[in-house]
């Protein structure tokens, strides 16, 4: 069960790279907009 | 530029008739069928996109509008060249160069509403081929576009987008959208912070939890506790900061707000918890901390969010100022320039359909001047020379030439848009029902916690205090916190769907008791466009005035050729020899005869004779509103009475209100004579007219002022005039139809027409109320039980985990619940 003391750390610091990950993404000015992108979506087939 | 008022004005004019236009899909007036023609439109603007979209190969816009089922709407156009786009004063503030050489700018665009506004928008450089690419932000009306400086320049792409129906305006108040969006980034983040901590911790918990139940070895055991505990003050010092923050302030303010309870709560349990982490006894608390941070935040963002929406329809506002002008210089020659670079003295040149850039003295011309947007009056005022003008103004028929009297700064616009700005930081702010318990919720608790911990002394100091702090964290207003933005949001929602717009949650608080209802008179009571009340004269001679007036954007020809269809024998006559006369009328050669339409003054220049029977027929409709007289080869044929009639709703609409215990009155810039007809149909007692923008204003005031025990006050209204009065008020609505200026002062915008929708919003707000004191009393009653469990020494954290969720959850559901159960049966407000 010791390998806890080296998986917790290691799931943490995952969790850790996801939330940098995210924090890049709003600073980066993905979720500015939440209504246009989502309308956007729906006329891409065309050209 | 064309006004918003102009607008709305052709589509309420086109509403009542049958055929469809081929651009907007708005029936057409029955004046403007071309009964061979394979398209019809129901204006010119309409005719003009329809056109450009044909010739861009942008015809799929209708087919995916179709698909969208957005509501319709007339297009707007306008002649304007936008030169002064390419000024270099303009390009410096606005105009970014990128990197690979392109031009970047944003511009508010006027008109956007729907997705098929987004496709075509976006599709902006099949019309005009230097845009290389174009981004719109719905939510902001503004789109972002790049265009190449070699192949075309900002006004050429400016006027694409005018020709596809949606007027450009110069970006303002750019710092400040930079200061909300930055906000806004930083409430994410730390909610997404939050919740992953929240998470991790609960992963840790269980663990523990299940260690307590099946036993766990002693090393593991300070292991999670240590994880636990790390992860748990991370939460606290980073995202849940904000807390600590809040209380300070509360603390040196002397006031209480829910920050309060919930630092003493987050505070006492994370050092009690790390305490008891170092000493290795006692129980830790610091999953329901952080979950506590999380839900909390969640809340604040969703508020914050709410209000964003608000501010950004506020920047909106000032794009309602004219931002071009044409001055003429020594040789008489016209050239655009942005109206903020204007000099007193300049001369600057109106044509017609255009806005009034500065107050000036008319001294050249003659015309019919449009000033509604400012003082609320619907009839157009006649200037020639010498004639004071306000920027604002629209010209109606003849160019004038204006000589500038004050700098843009101080025009009159200015100034109301100034008192706008004031009357909305003035405002008082409410005092959150939930702040208000806050107080008395802080020192409950922290009684019962020190009673707590009197009681359990006895029985050991380290267990006393064990319970206290139990105490003080089940006891955390969290549900609390919760309850109100959700509860809110579910009713924003709602009222939306039914086309009621709410920019901020306070309104639904204020707006849950009765108060004082003060409404303007146009457009609210009434159609705000002139019809046809009554008239006496033969078809025959109305038809020709229709087809005489056809060409005209006067009311007055609007009211005429929407009641009088063209006669299908005599579509293709047209009128020769149009002359418009400003301030009297119109005259023409229709077919074979001289057909004079306009004013009594008009008929006594050309010399027709009023007999007595047509000065009885006037003498005895005199208050029903104003008279407009057609002459055939110089004798009398008709007598119409022009009328604004009241709308259909405004009746019932009234009595509802009066039922209900708010006091209504009228406060109106039209006509005294016209507001008191108008409001002893509607039974208002209290009615006063012809009332400028700045006494309505002072109106408001010394009403919220005189009677804040009696309720709130509510200003409702439609134009630039009211502007001020709307957001002095407690609850500014702002009608549909209504200017700009109007929509973005107020604390709500109406998407339908008439008082119904007004009457909805007040039921929905105290029903909202009732929601939002059932989730207290929930909350409050978990948190009793929690408090009564923990004075008796029962809490321990795995019953605080529990709990809480539970509480929310709880509310989560009446928020939610409230919400849905009516929305079955709003199907038809939409």
């Amino acid at each position: 069960m010791s390998i806890l003391f080296i998986m917790v750390p290691a799931a943490l610091v995952l969790a850790g790279l996801g939330v940098w990950a995210f924090i890049r993404a709003v600073r980066s000015g993905q979720f500015d907009d939440l209504e246009t992108p989502a309308i956007r979506a729906l006329f891409d087939d065309d050209d | 530029m064309t006004t918003l008022g102009a607008r709305s004005a052709s589509i309420a004019h086109a509403q009542r008739e049958a055929v469809a236009c081929s651009h907007c899909g708005l029936p057409v007036p029955r004046g403007l069928v071309e009964e061979s023609a394979e398209h019809q439109f129901c204006c010119n603007g309409c005719r003009t996109v329809f056109g450009v979209l044909r010739g861009g190969g942008l015809e799929r816009y209708y087919a995916v509008r179709d698909s969208v089922r957005a509501e319709r709407r007339a297009a707007l156009t306008t002649d304007a060249d936008f030169a002064e786009m390419d000024d270099p004063v303009y390009m410096d503030q606005f105009v970014r160069v990128r990197e690979d050489g392109f031009c970047e700018t944003d511009l508010v665009l006027e008109g956007v509403h729907c997705a098929a506004c987004v496709w075509l928008v976006e599709r902006l450089d099949r019309v005009s081929p230097a845009v290389v690419s174009s981004r719109l932000d719905l939510r902001r009306a503004t789109v972002s576009v790049a265009w190449n400086p070699n192949a075309g320049s900002l006004p050429g792409v400016a006027r694409s987008l005018a020709s596809l129906g949606y007027t450009p305006h110069p970006p303002r108040g750019g710092a400040r959208e930079a200061v909300r969006r930055s906000e806004n980034r930083t409430y994410l983040i730390r909610c997404a912070v939050a919740g992953a901590l929240a998470g991790n911790i609960m992963l840790i918990a269980i663990a523990l939890y299940g260690g307590w139940f099946a036993g766990m070895s002693h090393e593991f055991q300070t292991f999670f506790r240590w994880l636990s505990a790390g992860l748990g003050l991370t939460s606290l010092a980073w995202p849940g900061r904000v807390f600590f923050a809040g209380a300070i302030n509360a603390l040196r303010t002397r006031t209480a707000n829910l920050d309060l309870p919930i630092a003493l709560a987050l505070g006492v349990g994370g050092v009690w918890g790390i305490a008891n982490t170092i000493t290795g006894a006692g129980e830790i608390y610091f999953d329901s901390l952080g979950m506590l941070v999380f839900l909390l935040l969640v809340g604040r963002w969703i508020q914050h969010a709410q209000q964003r929406r608000a501010a950004d329809a506020v920047e909106l506002l000032f794009t309602l100022t004219p931002t071009r002008a044409r001055l003429l210089d020594g040789r008489g020659d016209a050239r655009s320039v942005p109206a903020d670079t204007l000099q007193v003295d300049d001369r600057v040149e109106v044509l017609a359909d255009d806005t009034v850039p500065a107050d000036g003295e008319v001294v050249e011309g003659q015309s019919d001047v449009d000033e509604a947007l400012l003082t609320g009056e619907s009839r157009p005022r006649r200037v020639g020379g010498g004639d004071v003008v306000s920027a604002g103004s629209v010209n109606l028929s003849g160019r004038l030439v204006v000589r500038v009297a004050a700098p843009v700064q101080e025009a009159r616009l200015a100034q109301l848009m100034r008192l706008v700005s004031e009357a909305t930081s003035a405002k008082s702010r409410v005092v959150k029902f939930a702040d208000r318990i806050a107080g008395w919720f802080v020192l409950v608790v922290m009684v019962l916690a020190s009673v707590t911990a009197a009681v359990w002394w006895p029985s050991g100091a380290h267990g006393s205090m064990e319970h206290a702090t139990a105490l003080l964290i089940v006891a955390c207003p969290c549900a609390l916190g919760l309850a109100t933005p959700l509860v809110m949001t579910v009713s924003i929602g709602r009222l939306a769907r039914m086309g009621v717009l709410v920019k901020s949650a306070d309104v639904i608080e204020r707006l849950s008791r009765p108060g004082r209802l003060m409404l303007d008179k146009t457009g609210t009571l009434t159609e705000g466009t002139l019809t046809v009340a009554e008239r006496v004269g033969e078809d025959h001679a109305w038809a020709l005035a229709a087809i005489a007036e056809r060409e005209s954007r006067h009311p007055v020809a609007r009211a005429i050729t929407q009641a009088f269809a063209t006669p299908a024998s005599e579509l293709a006559v047209a009128a020769d020899d149009l002359h418009a006369r400003p301030g009297l009328g119109v005259e023409a050669i229709v077919g074979e005869q001289r057909v004079a339409v306009g004013s009594a003054r008009l008929m006594e220049t050309l010399g027709v004779v009023l007999d007595d029977d047509a000065r009885d027929w006037i003498e005895a409709r005199v208050n029903a509103g104003s008279p407009v007289f057609v002459s055939l080869d110089g004798t009398l044929a008709g007598i119409a009475v022009l009328d604004d009639s009241l709308r259909s709703g405004s009746l019932r609409s009234t009595r509802t209100l009066r039922k209900n215990g708010w006091h209504a009155s009228v406060l109106s810039g039209d006509r005294a004579a016209t507001v008191a007809r108008i409001a002893g149909d509607l039974g208002i007692e209290d009615a006063c007219g012809e009332v400028t923008p700045e006494h309505k204003l002072e109106a408001v005031r010394h009403a919220s002022g005189a009677n804040a025990s009696r309720g709130p006050v509510v200003m409702v209204g439609d134009g630039v005039n009211d502007a001020a009065a709307i957001a002095a008020a407690d609850v500014g609505i702002a009608v549909q139809g209504g200017a700009e200026a109007s929509l973005e002062a107020a604390d709500v915008a109406c998407q339908r027409v008439g008082l119904e929708p007004i009457v909805d919003l007040i039921d929905e707000s105290r029903r909202a109320m009732r929601r939002v004191r059932l989730c207290l009393c929930c909350s409050l009653g978990y948190n009793a039980v929690a408090a009564g469990c923990a004075m008796a020494g029962l809490v321990t954290p795995l019953f605080a985990a529990v709990l809480m969720p539970l509480s929310s959850l709880t509310v989560l559901t009446i928020a939610a619940s409230g919400g849905a159960r009516r929305s079955s049966n709003d199907g038809g407000g939409a």
